[in-house]
Order: C-alpha cells, then structure tokens, then sequence
C-alpha cells in the first residue's frame, strides 16, 4: 500500500534535504536515519533535524511514492557507508595487526585489521570487522564466502 | 577572475615557499595526467588522493589545489574538473560514520562533493587549510601567516615543544608481529645470564651421563654374556665393574638432573614473574582508551594465563627440546665411533619420521589455535555475566545466560572435538613410526652380524640408544607447537607492552611545580572512533573559578573532562594550563594537580582511612579527620563499628550513595588540588542527600578552580559561569541570569527541569517519611 506521507521533502542548491511540514514549517538539513541498518536496513526509517530531533517515522520504504523513495534512496546511498565483504583475496599474516585485501560490493580495497577483538559477532553467521581507522567492513553471512576466504578468515575466529 | 586578484606565477612559488611546504610528489599513477591538465605556468601547491567515489565504491581520485585553482581528477572519466578561485568559494569537510565529506560551496549552491574514507581525513584538512589560505592570498594579495607550531613532516599534526615524533605517526605502526617474539623474552632473561649458563652446563653433564648406560650394555654383552653362551665362565669382577658403572652414572644422572631442573624452573619462574609485573605495571600507564577498547577478561587472560604458559614453556619444553637436541648430537658421535654403517642406516629414517610428525603437529596447530579463542570467548561469557547479575537476575534471565555459557562452551567442544580427531591419530603414528625405524635396525644388524661385520653387543648398544632416541622424538615434535603456542603468548604479552599509550609522555618534560589553575581550552576537537564527539570548544577558565558545563546526555560534557584529566588526547586544538599545553606535562605530575568526584564513587577494598588517603598514602590521621570533617563525612563514619578502621566492600557496598560520595570528597580534599572537577557528582543520589553532599562540596570548591558537570542545573547555583554544550559545541556562555535572559538553549533546558522539579519534591516528601520510618539499611 503507498500513502503520500503529509510532509514534503526536497533537495536544495547545497545538496541538503529540505522538509516542510504540513503546517508549513521548514527543516533544513534534514536526514535520514535507518533504525536497523543491518539486520533491517529497508524497515523504519526516521527523518531527523540537525539537532537529532525526529520529523517523521517511515515504516517501510517500499510503502512511500516512487519520487520521496529514490530521492532518500540517493539520500541514504551517499551516507552509508558498510562495505559488504564478498571474497577474501589475501592477508598479510594470520597474526595481527594484518593487512588484508578485500573484495566488497564497493570494489576491492585493503585495510588494516588490528586485533582480532575487531571482528565482532553480529546475530550468526554475520560478523561485523572495525579496520584501524573505525571503518566497519559486514560479513553478511560468513558460511556463503568460498572455501578460501573462509579458510582464511577462520584463522582469525 | 579578475586580473585584480590575479596571482603572478612567481609571486605563488614564493607564497608555497615562505609557506614551507612545498607539495610532495605527486603519487606514480596520477602525475601524467595531472601535467596534461595544468597549464604551463600553474604550480601544485597540494594535492589529496581520496579514495572513494561519489557512490561511495572504492575508487581513486585526485584533488589538486594549484596557484589557481581547485582541480579534480578521477580514476573513471577522463574528464578533469577545474574550479577557480572566486569570492565566495569555500571548502569544508564534514564526516558521518566513517566517511568524510569534503564540499566546495559558492555562496549560493553547493558546486561539488567528494566522499573519502577517514584514512585521509588529517590530509583532508590540509588541503582545506592550503585551499583556504591560496584563496585568501588570492583575493586580498595578502600573504596569510605562516603556521607558528611546528608541524609533523607527515601529517602535520601540531608537535609540541620536545615532542620528536609524531605521536599520530608513531602510533600507526602496522606491522604483523615476527616469528621471533620470543626472543625478545630476552630482554627479561638477561639479568639470570649466569643461573641459566650454569643450567646448560649441568644439562650437557647430566644428559652425558645417560648415555653411559647404553654403551656399557655393550661389553656386557660381548665379554660377559656371549662368551658365557660359548662355554666361559662369567668374570665376577668384570660384571662387579660394569654394573657399578651403570648404578654410577644413574647417579650421576639423578644428580645432575635435579640441580639442573629445580635451577632453570627457579629461573623460567622469575622470568614469568617479572613478566608479569613488567606487563601490570606498563597497564597502568596506558590511557583509559585502551581500557575501553578491551574486555576485563581478556586483559586478565592475557596478564594470568600467557605469562603463566610462557612460563611453562621456557622451564619445561624449552629445556627438555635442549637436552633433545643435546642427546642426539652425543648420541650420533657415539654410534658413529661405534661403526659407521650401522650408525648412518639408523639415522637415516629419523629425519623422514621427524618430517612426518612435523606435518601432523602443523595440522594441530591451527586447530589449537582456534581452541585458545574459543576458550577466551567462554571466560568472556563469564566476564560479561558475573558483574551483571544483578540485571540478570532482576530480569529473570538466567536460563537465557545460561544457554548462552551452553553455546560459548558447545561451540569449544565442537573445536576440541575437531583437533582431536587428528590429535588422537598422533600417538599411535609415532608408535608405529618407532617400531618401523627399530625394524629396519634389527633387519640391518642381524644381516651385518651374519656377515661378521659387528658384534651382537654393538647391535645391542644400538638398539637400547635409538629406542631412547624415538621416544624423544615425539616430545621433540611438540616443540614446533608449543613454541607457536607461548610465541602468540608472547606477542599477546607484547601487544600490551608495546602499545604506546595513547596519551604519551612528554619526551621533554616541562615542569609546573606550582599550578595557578587557570585553564584554557583551544579548538579543542576528539574523535572517537569515527565518531567526532566534540569539535572546536574554545573556554578559558580563570584561577578561582567556577564553571558549570551544561547539556543533554551525550553533549560532551563528560568527554571534555576526560580531555582536561588527560584520560585522551585531544585529537585537534590543545588545552593548556597556566599557558603550558598539558601534553608537555608528565602524565602524572599533572594528575597530582586535579581533583576528581565522579558519579560512581570507587571504593577500594580496605579501611575508610586508606581509601580517604589513596591520593597521598603518607597523610597523618589528623589531615584525614580534617579531610573527612570538612567533607562532611566525619561523623558518620564515626557511628560505623570501627570508626576510619571500618572495612569497606569491593565497591564499599555497606555504605550508602551518598556516604561513598562524601568518602570520595574527603579523598579528593585530602590532596588540596588546585582544580577540581566534578562530573555529576551529585546524580546518583535523592535531592536530600544532594544537599548534604552540597555541604561537603561547598568546602571543598572554595578557592580552586572548579569545573562542575551536573545534571541538575539547580546543583550549579553557585557557578561563576555555566557553558551550554550541545552536541560537541559551545552554544551558550554566561551567568545563570543571562543565559535565562536571552532565552536559549539553557533557558529551555532549566524550563523543562524546572517541571520535573515540582513532581521531585511530592517525591522526596515521600523519601523523607521513609527515612523517618528507619527504612535505611
């Protein structure tokens, strides 16, 4: 079911989403927030002010009219940012700190793994990875990788 | 652009030198294509290689900030980018979960982004700074000051007066740790140099004397035994003389091996206890980030159990590997001066059978690998737990905690299940192993007896050698494990004795023997993680006074004390006391001048006495009564059964909220700092016991420099001035009067209190019939 939300949202000249309310009050800077960005990245969704305050809930995107759903869509795109893990090509040492090289649905990159305490557990089979500087590589599911990026991310389990 | 504010090209060369920071070469890939887009006479002042594209995939590109220009290339489309400067042009980055944005805005529109993960985010900011200044030249033909701190070579992070090396630099040390960790055990074996000479010399002395025994086996049988066979009487002297050299030497043996043993464990027993003390002590030293980033379990693991299996290695496996080794050189000289055929064809399978065991062991490694981390995820199940009980319990949980433990302690069956599939194969294979290297001896020694080429006495001699031999073998084999096994020990132990806190000693040290307690704060910014969680607080607090930071949960109250306390490091700006930026300070010279009342006040376990004199052990008992009377504290403790003797709890259980605050109080008057912070000292109690807690705090603020964080805005009355922080900035400064005036920020903050205050009061006249009632434990 689509239901035109009573708000109106718009991109202006700085790249920033406007929203105006049905009473006609404007928030600039407005952003969006998935609530379960991992475990349900399309379901509930807050539209946030700068100071944290929430503007509106969305259910599910699905439920909103196309236009509202790619602009969040764009929206939403060029903040997240979790690179899924597809292949394990290399890594530098099975003893940490250790560089490994990466096949993610964003292209293939290198990062530093600093303890294996980085790998963190997420509900099985996903493990969530923090490289040294705090960015989070997603392992959405670390039975599906192929036998050697599995047998060399196991010697790090 | 107009030629007003047009730069000549010579004029730009000397604005990038006077600048001292000529660009560094551009990286391999990119210099050719940048050449063909700059003109003849454009210079590269900075340059950025960021390395995510617009859809945030992995992808390098090129920002260059010329004499000109801001120019961009990417690594898909050929075509490059070019933006000239203009007024009104700005540039500013921005990050949101571990991705920076860098923007270039005109006064009306945004012209163009770039997304760029955080390892290039201090980059980042230079090419702002370079941008920023080359407009401003640019447009005002003024040449903007060149940086007056010294900058790191790298990554121009502000060095401090005596700092050498960076400490962001030094801290991004990547390297995978050597197999050869465990010789750096050296450095803790090197003050024993001479017990563990004279270890290795009874070693050598013992592991001799076991191999007489064998050797003798031989003339008793080819001068004793074999010629009795063929008719001749047994020599009772000659047999007298054999056996005694067999008693002899198996006394000598025992002898021998017990000093060595009992000498080398006392050694390996100090060295793990040093060990131990070294890693504890250089702990302490670490920041409090450390702390947070690492589990309690894990950290009592690693300082418990590693140093105590290091131990073991070097008293046990170590030493016995070195009377192996010892024992085959000997044994091999002996059978080769024996005969050298039969010598060569027994030594021959030992390093095929020493290969094969070898393969096996490195199956098993790994798997004992996977069985330590698994069995820390169960003692972390432990750790996580027991602390919480009380919320388990409260929540009725304990079944769900418990099959959590059943999961962790499932999944290290399953593990060990593994390994020991291979690892129950082991033996038996090497039984197998030694009986087929005794097989071809014999095959091999009756051939060369039938021939006469060696006696029955010397296949004897051999045969009672190599046996010895095989069995160590297996012993042997496990050295290559063990050693894997204490080596990540070892590095484990080492992970924490080379982290370099990350609140480093000042190289050379400045000195305040005396604190006035004015505190300034610079541009202050801390990032945590890819969170930035304050940036750019400026505050200068003058000696005497008193500050009251002011902002919802999460506003960076606490984080600005933990930067004042030096608990982190600022990640940009600095905070000086007196002038002095605290980072040239020594850590705990600078400690000694700040007195801190937490929430949570820790007691240790010990007397109230101890506790109050925890900052200065030395204090009599007068300055603790005084301490304890001017916190209010005196004479509550005095109802106690043995007044400042009594004992208190792991957390100073038996006492009240308020009477452990008032404890912490008394500890931090007893130091008499010249500043004071107070960090919601007063939360965690009811309104009633906050006023006598007020009391005490009362006379301990007087005359210090003080900066109070509090919930209850009403708590602050008494500051000199409150800052109102909201999300990692200053949004508000003034005295409770004004910011109440001008209607913002605070105003709405104490509005809002102001309603909860009436329902508090309807609820501490509850309290307080309840305290009349004699409900307090």
């Amino acid at each position: 079911m689509i239901t035109a939300p009573d708000y109106r949202l718009q991109r202006n000249p700085f790249g920033r989403l406007e929203l105006t309310t049905a009473d006609g009050e404007t928030h600039v800077d407005v952003v969006p927030v998935r609530a379960f960005p991992i475990s349900a990245p399309d379901d509930g969704i807050a539209l946030v002010d700068p100071d944290g305050h929430e503007l509106a809930w969305i259910e599910r995107l699905s439920e909103l009219p196309d236009d509202l759903r790619k602009l969040l869509e764009s929206e939403l795109a060029s903040r997240e940012f979790i690179p899924e893990i597809k292949r394990l090509i290399s890594v530098s040492s099975y003893a940490t700190p250790s560089t490994w090289e990466v096949e993610t649905d964003r292209n293939t990159t290198r990062f530093v793994l600093k303890g294996e305490e980085d790998i963190r557990r997420l509900d099985a089979p996903a493990l969530l990875i923090a490289d040294s500087h705090g960015m989070h590589f997603l392992i959405r599911d670390r039975y599906a990788l192929d036998t050697h990026s599995r047998r060399l991310l196991d010697r790090f389990l | 652009m107009t030629s007003a504010t047009y730069l000549p090209p010579s004029q730009g060369a000397a604005f990038a030198a006077t600048a001292d920071q000529t660009p560094s070469a551009l990286p391999a890939g990119w210099s050719g294509r940048a050449q063909a887009q700059l003109a003849a006479d454009e210079a590269v002042l900075a340059w950025l290689e960021i390395d995510l594209d617009a859809s945030l995939h992995f992808a390098a590109s090129l920002i260059l900030v010329t004499d000109k220009r801001l120019l961009t290339l990417s690594s898909g489309d050929a075509d490059a980018q070019g933006w000239p400067y203009q007024p009104g042009l700005s540039l500013s980055r921005s990050d949101h979960a571990g991705v920076g944005t860098l923007e270039l805005c005109a006064t009306d529109a945004r012209l163009a982004h770039w997304h760029y993960t955080l390892a290039v985010d201090v980059a980042a900011g230079r090419l702002i700074d370079h941008f920023a200044r080359q407009l401003d030249f640019t447009l005002t033909g003024t040449v903007p000051p060149a940086p007056t701190q010294r900058l790191c070579a790298s990554c121009e992070t502000p060095l401090l007066a005596g700092q050498e090396q960076c400490p962001v630099c030094s801290k991004e040390i990547h390297q995978p740790p050597s197999t050869w960790t465990l010789l750096r055990l050296g450095r803790f074996a090197r003050p024993y140099r001479g017990q563990l000479l004279a270890g290795f010399t009874l070693s050598l002395l013992s592991t001799a004397a076991t191999l007489v025994p064998p050797y003798l086996t031989m003339p008793l049988m080819d001068k004793v035994l074999i010629p009795y066979q063929n008719g001749q009487m047994i020599d009772p002297g000659l047999v007298a003389l054999y056996l005694s050299g067999l008693l002899g030497a198996a006394l000598f043996a025992w002898i021998l091996g017990w000093a060595r043993t009992y000498i080398l464990a006392l050694v390996s027993e100090r060295i793990g206890a040093d060990l131990r003390t070294a890693t504890y002590e250089h702990l302490m030293t670490l920041s409090q980030e450390y702390f947070g980033g690492k589990r309690t379990g894990d950290l009592m693991a690693r300082i418990g159990s590693e140093t105590d299996r290091i131990n073991v290695f070097l008293s046990l496996h170590l030493l016995d590997f070195a009377t192996d080794v010892l024992m085959i050189v000997m044994t091999t000289v002996i059978l080769m001066s024996i005969d050298v055929r039969l010598a060569l064809v027994t030594l021959l399978p030992l390093p095929i059978i020493a290969w094969l065991i070898h393969i096996v062991r490195e199956r098993l490694r790994t798997g004992f690998e996977r069985v330590d981390r698994v069995w820390a995820e169960v003692t972390n199940v432990l750790a996580d737990t027991i602390p919480g009980i009380r919320v388990v319990k409260a929540f009725a949980q304990e079944a769900r905690e418990t099959s959590r433990f059943r999961a962790a302690n499932a999944h290290n069956l399953e593990v060990n299940d593994r390994v020991n599939k291979i690892w129950s194969l082991f033996s038996p294979t090497v039984t197998l192993l030694t009986e087929i290297g005794l097989l071809i001896v014999w095959a091999f020694g009756i051939w060369q007896i039938a021939s006469d080429h060696i006696s029955v006495g010397v296949l004897t001699a051999f045969l009672a050698y190599i046996s010895r031999f095989y069995l160590r073998l297996d012993s042997m084999s496990r050295i290559v494990s063990v050693t894997q096994k204490a080596a990540a020990g070892a590095k484990r132990i080492f992970d924490i004795l080379d982290h370099v806190s990350s609140v480093p000693e000042p190289n050379t040290p400045l000195h305040l023997p005396k604190v006035s307690g004015r505190i300034e704060l610079r541009g202050v910014g801390f990032r945590y993680g890819t969170r930035s969680v304050t940036r750019d607080i400026s505050i200068a607090i003058a000696p005497g006074e008193m500050v009251g930071l002011v902002g919802h949960s999460g506003s960076g109250k606490s984080t600005l004390v933990n930067l004042i306390c030096r608990f982190y490091d600022v990640s940009e700006g600095a905070i000086l006391i007196d002038g002095v930026d605290i980072r040239s300070l020594p850590v705990a010279e600078y400690r000694k001048h700040i007195g801190l009342v937490l929430q949570e006040p820790f007691l240790f376990f010990g007397t109230i006495a101890d506790n109050i004199a925890y900052g200065k052990p030395e204090a009599t008992r007068a300055e603790i009564v005084t301490a304890a009377r001017a916190a209010h504290a005196h004479e509550f403790i005095l109802r106690l059964p043995h007044g400042y003797d009594s004992l208190v709890g792991e957390r100073g259980q038996a006492l009240s909220g308020g009477e452990r605050q008032r404890i912490s109080i008394a500890r931090a008057l007893l130091i008499d700092p010249p500043i004071l912070i107070l960090d919601e000292a007063t939360s965690s109690v009811d309104t009633t016991t906050e006023k006598e807690i007020q009391k005490a705090l009362d006379n301990l603020v007087r005359g210090r420099t003080t900066i109070a964080i509090a919930h209850r805005l009403s708590t602050l009355r008494d500051a000199d001035r409150l800052v109102v922080l909201d999300r990692g900035s200053v949004v508000e400064e003034g005295s409770h009067e004004q910011l109440m005036a001008c209607e913002g920020h605070y105003y709405r903050l104490y509005q809002a209190q102001a309603r909860n205050v009436d329902q508090e009061d309807s609820l501490r006249s509850l309290d307080l019939a309840r305290v009349s009632d004699g409900e307090r434990q």
